[in-house]
């Protein structure tokens, strides 16, 4: 048991003459909530699919709990579950009848599936919905179910490919508190998203996909020091945004960058220094980084 | 947010998660019937087309064809096999559904066999259309017909009904993984339906063109009609039964191959 929860080297894939993953290493270690960060077309989704098995690599290897994802899918099964980005979630039926049917499916007897179903119902607050056909439920029950189906059978490995993406931002918090217990309860988590706020709230290390590779891999903070210094934001009295400068941190530098603040002659200023977003590291990171300099020199 | 704090997970880890073959395709077949019994318009469609059918020859085509009233002895295997066709070609439908829903995937991530997903809206299909030949004989019994089988030959008949209504079905899952999508899968099925017309099941062929007589006898649907047909009047099948159970064995083989082949290849792709 000594084997990362996921491990890949050299994985590449393509589809037809489009090459999607060009070349991923990656390792997550047991335990912990990783987050895929990447722009719609990163290859996120491809990435995902290849470690739960659906999709076959062209190239490189990929394990997760020790077990290869070509020569021995079936272990691999056994030790994941997948959230995809449609909600797999039978509508015909009710949420209740959802999570029997997976617990029976995940090898509960009939009796233990019905109590593994009120367990999830009610910790999913999904009560009052609970004897209701899916059909009419919202997005975000619909996502807490979807998840709630992902968790029957408790595997120690969790794959979430966007899991808030289309959810109004309570729904979206609710899931995230979900995330953090299920990772306080040591579970490992892999996350993909769009969202920076979402890796930055949730994940203990982060790896930026973009054209198939990954660009900068670390945790938040050290994402955000790649970026450089401080910023240093001015601000009007009414506390609206005038001017960010980046500096490098030096006392110098701020005082250069205050300089070029006061000349502004801005009645009523105040000053804030704060570490870069993970926006502009994100900016930073991809293709897009010219832009964060266009930022700067303005 | 209190509410939604996941549940504390009680030990059910990895290892002793997989599920036996035969537990997870009962538990898909109990899926595909609640689907089939919660789908009302399919399941109103499927009891009120074969009384309407089974009027529809016996009252307004049957005075035309058969001025002694007796085409209602001779329309009820046709009538069975349109229904049951029809009957089948949702399966393609709730197939395609599910291969284009999350869900598919979800089941293939699973350690378990996820085909019995298909296999689970066949039997269902099977017992859905058992139940449509059931009304349309009760109809046909009320309207005049008399067969004369004894309780073997009425085995014989309606296995001989059953088994066609695998073969069709199989053929319409497999057109279901391989539609894009739920429509698709229903314009595709829908071809399908006409290929009873082209038999002997409402007209005996010798009344067609001699280019059409040929496709007609030598199509799969003639020889299971007239299996059923013999077994419902007591005679013996002959070689009809035998070319009965070839095309039906050839096309469940043909259909469950393609379909297996499709269902892996289309994994991870919606």
């Amino acid at each position: 048991m000594t084997a990362p929860a996921i491990e890949v080297a050299g994985l590449r894939k393509s589809f037809g003459s489009q090459t999607v993953l060009d070349g991923v290493d990656l390792r997550v270690e047991r335990g912990s909530v990783f987050a895929l960060l990447g722009p719609n077309g990163a290859g996120k989704t491809t990435f995902i699919n290849i470690l739960s098995t659906l999709v076959a690599p062209d190239a490189g290897a990929a394990t997760v709990c020790g077990h290869d994802v070509v020569a021995d899918p079936e272990g691999v099964k056994e030790s994941i579950s997948l959230t995809g980005q449609s909600a797999a979630v039978d509508e015909v039926l009710t949420a209740e009848e959802n999570l029997r049917m997976m617990a029976r499916l995940s090898g509960f007897g009939r009796a233990e599936a019905a109590q593994r179903a009120t367990e999830l119902i009610d910790g999913f607050g999904l009560r009052d919905a609970a004897r209701k056909r899916v059909k009419t439920f919202s997005g975000g029950m619909r996502r807490r179910l979807d998840l709630a189906l992902s968790l029957v059978a408790t595997p120690p490995v969790i794959f979430l490919d966007e899991p808030t993406t289309g959810l109004d931002t309570r729904s979206r918090q609710a899931l995230w508190a979900i995330i953090r217990d299920l990772a306080a309860g040591g579970v490992t988590i892999l996350l993909t998203t769009q969202y920076l706020e979402e890796a930055d709230q949730l994940a203990d290390r982060i790896a930026v996909l973009d054209h198939g590779t990954i660009v900068a891999e670390g945790t938040p903070v050290e994402l955000k020091a790649r970026v450089g210094g401080d910023v240093v934001e001015l601000r009007d009295a009414a506390d609206e945004l005038v001017r960010e400068l980046p500096t490098d941190g030096t006392v110098d530098g701020l005082r250069a960058a205050i300089d070029v603040l006061d000349a502004l002659g801005v009645p009523g200023a105040s000053i804030a220094i704060r570490k870069p977003s993970l926006d502009e590291a994100f900016l930073a990171l991809t293709a897009s980084s010219t832009e964060l300099q266009k930022e700067a020199v303005r | 947010m209190t509410a939604l704090t996941a549940p504390a997970l009680p030990g059910n880890t990895a290892g002793s998660r997989r599920v036996g073959r035969a537990t997870a395709t009962g538990v898909f077949i109990g899926r595909s019937v609640r689907h089939s019994l919660r789908n009302v318009e399919a399941l109103t469609m499927a009891i009120v087309l074969p009384v309407m059918l089974m009027l529809l020859f016996t009252f307004v085509f049957g005075g035309a064809l058969d001025k002694e009233g007796g085409y209602v002895d001779y329309v009820v295997p046709g009538i069975i096999l349109l229904c049951a066709g029809f009957g089948a070609s949702s399966t393609a439908v709730d197939v395609a559904e599910d291969m284009t829903n999350g869900i598919v995937d979800r089941f293939r991530t699973m350690p378990l066999r996820a085909g019995g997903l298909v296999t689970g809206h066949v039997v269902a299909s099977l017992l859905r259309n058992l139940l449509a030949t059931g009304v349309v004989i009760g109809v046909a019994l009320a309207v005049g017909f008399r067969p004369t089988a004894n309780v073997l030959e009425w085995l014989g008949a309606l296995g001989m009904v059953a088994l066609f209504i695998l073969a069709i079905t199989w053929l319409y899952s497999a057109i279901g993984i391989a539609a894009a999508n739920p429509t698709a899968a229903s314009g595709y099925g829908f071809a399908l339906l006409f290929v009873p017309y082209l038999s002997s099941a409402f007209v005996p062929t010798d009344t067609m063109p001699s280019w059409l007589q040929w496709i007609a006898q030598n199509q799969p649907i003639t020889p299971i009609i007239e299996t059923i047909r013999a077994f419902l009047f007591g005679r013996d099948p002959g070689a009809e039964l035998w070319w009965a159970l070839g095309w039906c064995a050839l096309i469940i083989a043909g259909a469950y191959v393609w379909a297996v082949w499709l269902f892996g290849r289309k994994a991870g792709r919606r």
